[in-house]
């Protein structure tokens, strides 16, 4: 005898047990910490950071612990922490000219004022699995003392021949967009969509930056260059009439080269496509300077050919915590609405039976 | 570790709920308009009812009395989530009653026991955009709305009629609001619509994955899209429910074994709870059932 099921709120809470039970695991082994986790798993931290739109290390390592490693569910975690945080107000935008580097490559210069530095890279690496690194003292790296010599990026120096377009007409002293205080409205200006695709999951942009390599929206593309390291970010106090500096944050910077052929009112230069980044994340911001160069397609009057060049279809479905909720929410009952289905079909198909049964 | 803040009544902080209240004054002085409203996360997954839970953490105050139903029910496990994590963010009172409750919010269902003025009635939407399936862009849909431009989805729903003899949407079927704007009443059952016409609660849509907000004032006409040779109808279910014998009510379906056993039982469970302790009595009813 069916009997209406109760206890939803039991089932829930023992779920949650479970849950916890399992994020925990074996008991004999030691719990992981919350320094281990930002220490030795920083790049994970680092995308839980980027893609929840927080930079505060510890705050992505518990996530990620509680999220038991998934980066979704950790990058979710940190936003709907993020959102109850009060706005002060907006930072000075960060010189990532200034920038104190840790790594910087060029693929487009060989050599350039302040040098190509590799930094702490998994290129060149060979891919062999190593038993070794397991509870392995890895000794220091031997560290270079810093160079005093500054390095301008290359997109500025390129500026100055006027080979490459300026940094786009935003008014420096203008308001800029806030996707998380405004509802967005297609078609974007270039500081949203920049927001857009800064928290954007990476797995999508980095498939829809390989389709534009592939024909799917060509831009001929350059690495100008790519930088990691630590920028000051600063903060306008109106109170003191001066910036002050809220302290250091890393951040990898991607500047993509891209040919163009000019227009009636501009000559043929170099376009630029751009990636900015929290933490170290390499994969990240190239993807995004690939896409933000195609969603361009509209303001350098090119034809919108293939989905990277689709603003709307592209940031529409960028976020990977909207995404994961609304695929995973088919999960949630949909028996009513099944019902008006099941509904439908029996009484077609009983529709169709019966003209059968005449023929 | 950065200190965790105490969370503010009703979980979003107030300027947030002002934004959002100011997009639901918006919604109600244009029906059936869809308001852009800034979206926040929820500690709740987009499209488990996020925009649904913001329109009612806005509005909601320490005196009302809350009933989450989802799929109709009181106790499907999102709609216990929801009622918790109301009843721990702002301690108000919740209920399971339809006629007890000031505020209800609901997913797929519109209670079968008429709504009373003062009450106020919050849909969860996952596609607030009636035009969606037929036109993808925002941008487009904005400019058909501005224009009243509909002809697509009466041309949709003749298509219906042309391939299958009716018209096939049995959910999220499109309204007319006051007759102006083509409105997505959510996924509930057609079978709601008409309830949705000239009642005399506020009816309040919220959309949170898509930023939206829209309304539905008290009193206001709510009208079906329909043909004059193919005029709009309800699901009919052809036995009443087994447990409380309503007839005229939305049933679901529950399967009994694997040969094709099955009974139909109410969908609105309050409502068949409240039947049976009054008596009511249906097939596979039992009478200790109404003592528990």
């Amino acid at each position: 005898m069916y009997v209406a099921v109760k206890g939803g709120e039991a089932a829930i809470s023992n779920a949650h047990a479970l849950l916890a039970d399992r994020r925990r695991g074996d008991r004999n082994v030691p719990a992981l910490r919350l320094d281990q986790i930002v220490e030795q798993l920083g790049l994970a931290v680092d995308r839980a950071m980027g893609e929840g739109s927080l930079y505060d290390k510890e705050l992505a390592a518990l996530a990620l612990l509680q999220a038991r490693g998934d980066l979704i569910e950790a990058i979710f975690l940190v936003r709907a922490y993020r959102t109850t945080l009060p706005r002060f107000g907006y930072s000075r935008p960060v010189d990532t000219g200034a920038m104190l580097i840790e790594r910087r490559i060029s693929a487009t210069f060989k050599d350039l004022p302040g040098g190509q530095m590799l930094g702490p890279t998994f290129d060149y690496t060979h891919r062999l699995l190593d038993p070794n690194i397991v509870g392995d003292e890895v000794p220091q790296p031997v560290i270079r003392a810093a160079e005093p010599e500054r390095a301008p990026r290359v997109t500025d120096m390129l500026g100055q021949q006027g080979l490459m377009e300026p940094d786009g007409d935003t008014d420096p002293e203008g308001e800029v967009g806030d996707l998380t205080r405004e509802p967005l409205d297609f078609p974007l200006d270039r500081d949203l969509r920049l927001q857009a695709l800064a928290r954007g999951d990476e797995g999508f942009l980095l498939a829809l930056g390989y389709s534009t390599q592939r024909g799917y929206g060509r831009s001929h593309p350059f690495v100008g260059e790519i930088r990691i390291g630590e920028v000051e970010v600063e903060f306008d106090v109106p109170e003191l009439g001066f910036a002050v500096s809220l302290g250091r944050i890393r951040v990898t910077e991607c500047q993509m080269v891209n040919q163009f052929k000019g227009s009636a009112k501009v000559p043929p230069q170099f376009t630029r496509g751009y990636g900015l980044v929290f933490g170290q994340a390499e994969r990240k911001a190239m993807a995004m300077s690939l896409v933000d160069r195609a969603l361009r397609a509209r303001e350098l009057g090119e034809d919108i050919v293939a989905p990277a060049q689709d603003e709307e279809f592209v940031i529409s479905h960028s976020d990977n915590v909207q995404a994961t909720g609304f695929v995973e929410h088919l999960k949630l009952p949909h028996y009513v609405d099944f019902q008006a289905e099941l509904d439908l079909i029996r009484r077609m198909r009983a529709e169709h039976e019966a003209k059968e049964a005449l023929e | 570790m950065t200190a965790l803040p105490q969370y503010n009544f009703a979980y979003l902080d107030e300027q947030t709920k002002r934004m959002i209240r100011r997009a639901i004054l918006k919604a109600i002085a244009i029906p059936g308009y869809q308001v852009p409203f800034s979206s926040r996360e929820m500690p709740m997954p987009y499209g488990w009812g996020t925009g649904g839970v913001q329109v009612t953490a806005s509005i909601i105050g320490p005196d009302d009395v809350l009933k989450v139903i989802d799929q109709g029910a009181d106790d499907t496990t999102n709609a216990v989530s929801i009622r918790a994590f109301f009843a721990k963010v702002a301690q108000v009172q919740t209920t399971t009653h339809t006629a007890e409750a000031s505020i209800i919010q609901t997913r797929h269902r519109i209670p079968e026991k008429p709504l009373t003025e003062g009450q106020v009635l919050v849909y969860q939407v996952p596609i607030p955009e009636p035009l969606r399936f037929l036109e993808p862009r925002e941008t487009e849909t904005r400019k058909m709305h501005a224009l009243e431009e509909y002809g697509l989805m009466h041309v949709k729903l003749y298509e219906d009629i042309a391939r299958h003899g009716r018209i096939a949407t049995t959910y999220a079927y499109p309204v007319k609001v006051e007759g102006r704007y083509v409105m997505d009443p959510s996924p509930t059952p057609k079978f709601d619509n008409p309830k949705m016409h000239m009642s005399p609660a506020l009816q309040l849509f919220g959309a949170g994955r898509e930023h939206r907000i829209y309304a539905v004032p008290p009193y206001t006409e709510v009208v079906s899209l329909d043909f004059e040779d193919h005029p709009f109808e309800i699901q009919h279910f052809a036995e009443p429910c087994a447990l409380c014998g309503a007839t005229e009510v939305y049933l679901d379906e529950v399967i009994l074994d694997d040969r094709g056993g099955h009974m139909f039982v109410c969908s609105d469970t309050d409502n068949c709870e409240e039947r049976r302790q009054a008596g009511h009595v249906g097939s596979l009813g039992t009478g200790r059932e109404a003592a528990e």
